[in-house]
């Protein structure tokens, strides 16, 4: 069905005609309607997206763009799901770049916050030029993350980049050649891994059901009949 | 219909909040519960729905567009079948979202080889979107019992016993595995694992990431993968199963998308897992669902032979976004309405109890829009308010901040401040909640066949609870991979041939069908093909 919901509603549908804007596409001027996305705009003008495309909701990172407003002289980033077509503007997708990615297993590191200069060296590289913090479509605070990342802060860097979708927007931009959504990536992990605290209770817990605690009671509900199967997920008070 | 303006409409939201803030909404009674259902929720609309021809479920009913791709015909001929195979591996996974990844990495560990392929990037999936959180009984007040019985009864009581024990008792072992491989679940002062609430349960047992809980768990498992000796093709979606003649799943044919040729490959083991499949747009609904999101392990399954389970029920998130236009379908978690958002009508009364189960939550929003009580947005379509606000009012200011960032960067983007104003909600397409029918294993009908996460069907019954997905398919995911890697290290390569294919065209053509369309689908179609208007 292609009537459906992902592109534009039809005049027929809102009883209005839209207004229209000109954008260049990948190099090529169209007009399209105004209000639609970057991915919307793409399927208007018969691009088939295999990649820059992804869960069209902000939060996978696979749609990356680069374009420019008449007037301005920056390039601006975003997301092709997540920005509206206006008046003018310029856009290409950039659906991957490359990325030198450390290989590690995280349960092999043994002192992760010195590893880290053996694995991303030219994480000590930053010149402070605020780049990423332009370009991320996320607003997180890239720069001091990495700053983080090097003083052994993982914590710190955790906080500051729990949003990063992975777009690698930002390792375009980084005049030090370092890929900083990667950086955070590896702190993110060891963090989680090596540094956070032991979570008490799951472990009582994960001790408890391979003691059998609850395996009775549950083999109990897998034979009660449906009547009083009810009553007992009724009495659950809520 | 009355035609007032939003802005007339969120006026009276804003002007009855402060009587709604602490009003109680009973529970709908059992009786009144159905009725509702029957009358007005997706799964319950004859006309939706017609019988199956063929097939193992033959006579079985699901919506037509899971019909149409259960009677729909193979790309593949006889001729795309390589005699020398592409790939040759041990265990094939096809799909690389969270149940994808974490069968490989299991499979992995256990000492097979392991080709991992999926249709678009690694990590492309439901998975990713996934905000609310994962359900586990971690609290000492909680427990597997409870989680068991708020489980069964979100699902109607009809949720598979046996899936439903193994989800709630691995629950706490699968997140120390996810621990052990860096996620950071939000904690509590004493670092314990924090909880939260969620619709229809007895107590709160969301583990979260903030809300970004999927994102988190994803970007996880992916970089875990990446860094193992797992073989991975992106872009390369399966198109067909291959058997040995006699029942035995041996290997897929997959298709590279870039330049659309066929690439066989040889398997003594295969995971399906694919997702689900809201892209079908089932009866014309929105999806909150991932772009590569249109059921594709269940065509490939059935013609090979696997029965499926509970096809003919999918759950409606109550609350999608229907406004801005570009935001239409995006969920809006489920974990705000929880934390006291209400739902509000054109009115600006209150309608349901908003903790009550999806699918009469769902039905009741609907309800309001049938019966003239929903609002009108300027590109037509119909819903009702989620009244955001109200979180910070009830928990104090700043929580929608702390709780809720990306809610509050999606609608951002579009000069909507959630903290001030009421949000346009429409229930939409969100899981599928049966699939292909699993044991406790992952294993199919079909020997050699394993499927996991959402391409599978039993545990969920006729609706899943919120958080119950994500705890899927770490579980599931990995006692797939652990089955799948001891059924293919016991047993040695069959031959890989399309014998059922041309079985199943046989029945097609017994049953009538004539012209069936091909599935999978794999993408959805949404190129304009007119000409487009060009200037230069």
């Amino acid at each position: 069905m292609t009537t459906d919901h992902a592109i534009i509603p039809s005049p027929q549908e809102t009883g209005q005609m839209p207004g229209f804007v000109t954008v260049e596409v990948m190099g090529k001027k169209y007009r399209v309607p105004e209000g639609i996305t970057v991915i919307q705009a793409l399927w208007y003008t018969g691009h088939e997206m295999i990649r820059g495309i992804g869960c069209l909701g902000g939060t996978c990172g696979a749609c990356g763009m680069v374009y420019r407003m008449p007037g301005r002289f920056e390039l601006l980033n975003g997301l092709g799901c997540q920005t509206t077509v206006r008046d003018g503007m310029w856009f290409s997708m950039v659906a991957n770049y490359p990325a030198a990615q450390a290989q590690y297993r995280v349960s092999d590191l043994t002192n992760a916050k010195e590893q880290l200069f053996e694995l991303y060296p030219e994480s000590a590289r930053c010149v402070n030029c605020n780049a990423c913090n332009r370009v991320c479509p996320q607003g997180i605070d890239v720069r001091s993350s990495i700053w983080y990342a090097v003083f052994g802060d993982f914590q710190k860097v955790a906080d500051l980049t729990m949003s990063c979708n992975m777009c690698g927007l930002c390792i375009t931009r980084c005049v030090a050649d370092m890929p900083p959504n990667l950086i955070g990536l590896y702190a993110r992990r060891a963090q989680g891994a090596l540094y956070a605290p032991q979570a008490e209770e799951l472990g009582r817990r994960i001790a408890d059901v391979a003691e059998g605690r609850f395996r009775d009671e549950l083999d109990q509900l897998l034979t009660l009949d449906p009547a009083e199967l009810k009553a007992r997920a009724a009495a659950l008070s809520r | 219909m009355a035609t007032d303006s939003l802005t007339e409409s969120r006026e009276r939201v804003d002007a009855s909040r402060a009587a709604r803030k602490g009003q109680t909404v009973a529970l709908f009674p059992p009786a009144e519960k159905e009725v509702l259902l029957q009358k007005y929720h997706p799964d319950y609309k004859a006309e939706a729905y017609r019988a199956l021809r063929i097939g193992p479920n033959a006579g079985q009913k699901t919506v037509h567009e899971v019909a149409d791709l259960l009677e729909g015909d193979s790309p593949v001929a006889q001729a795309d079948l390589k005699s020398v195979p592409d790939y040759t591996t041990d265990l094939l996974i096809i799909g690389g979202g969270g149940a994808g990844c974490t069968a490989a990495l299991t499979a992995r560990a256990a000492g097979v080889k392991v080709l991992l392929a999926t249709k678009l990037r690694l990590g492309d999936s439901n998975t990713v979107m996934a905000e609310g959180g994962m359900q586990v009984a971690v609290k000492p007040g909680d427990s597997p019992v409870r989680h068991f019985l708020d489980t069964i009864k979100g699902g109607h009581f009809a949720n598979d016993r046996e899936l439903l024990k193994v989800l709630v008792e691995e629950g706490p072992s699968a997140t120390q595995w996810l621990l052990s491989l860096g996620v950071l679940f939000d904690r509590d002062d004493d670092g314990n694992l924090r909880v939260r609430s969620g619709g229809a349960t007895s107590t709160p047992r969301l583990l979260t990431c903030k809300d970004y809980t999927g994102l988190e768990l994803m970007r996880v498992l992916k970089d875990a993968l990446i860094n193992e000796d797992v073989q991975v093709v992106e872009f390369a979606p399966a198109v067909e199963l291959l058997s040995d003649g006699a029942g035995r799943c041996t290997g897929a044919i997959l298709k590279n998308l870039d330049n659309n040729r066929f690439m066989t490959v040889h398997a003594k083991a295969v995971i399906v897992a694919t997702g689900g499949s809201g892209r079908l747009h089932i009866q014309g609904f929105p999806t909150s669902n991932h772009f590569g999101a249109t059921g594709d392990a269940l065509p490939i399954a059935y013609r090979l032979g696997a029965e499926l389970a509970f096809i003919d029920t999918f759950q409606y998130h109550p609350t999608g976004a229907i406004y801005p236009e570009p935001m239409a379908g995006l969920l809006v978690t489920e974990a705000i309405r929880a934390a006291g958002a209400q739902l509000v009508n054109r009115l600006g009364e209150r309608f349901v109890n908003e903790t009550d189960t999806r699918d009469v939550v769902a039905a009741a929003i609907i309800r309001e829009c049938v019966e003239g009580r929903g609002v009108i947005t300027p590109s037509g379509r119909r819903g009702v308010w989620l009244d955001a606000p109200l979180v910070d009012l009830v928990n104090g200011e700043g929580t929608l901040d702390t709780r809720f960032p990306n809610m509050r960067k999606l609608f951002s983007r579009y000069d909507i401040d959630i903290r001030a104003e009421s949000v346009l909600i429409h229930p939409t397409l969100h899981y599928q909640n049966g699939g292909v029918k699993i044991g406790v294993n992952g294993d199919s009908t079909v020997a050699g066949l394993f499927v996991a996460g959402e391409a599978s069907g039993g545990l969920h019954g006729r609706n899943r609870l919120m958080g119950n997905s994500l705890l899927d398919i770490i579980v599931f995911g990995r006692r797939a991979g652990q089955a799948a890697a001891a059924y293919a290290a016991s047993t040695t390569q069959g031959p890989a041939t399309l014998d059922h294919v041309a079985h199943f065209r046989d029945a097609l053509r017994q049953a009538g069908i004539t012209a069936p369309s091909a599935s999978p689908r794999l993408i959805p179609d949404y190129v304009r093909r007119e000409e487009a208007t060009t200037r230069s």
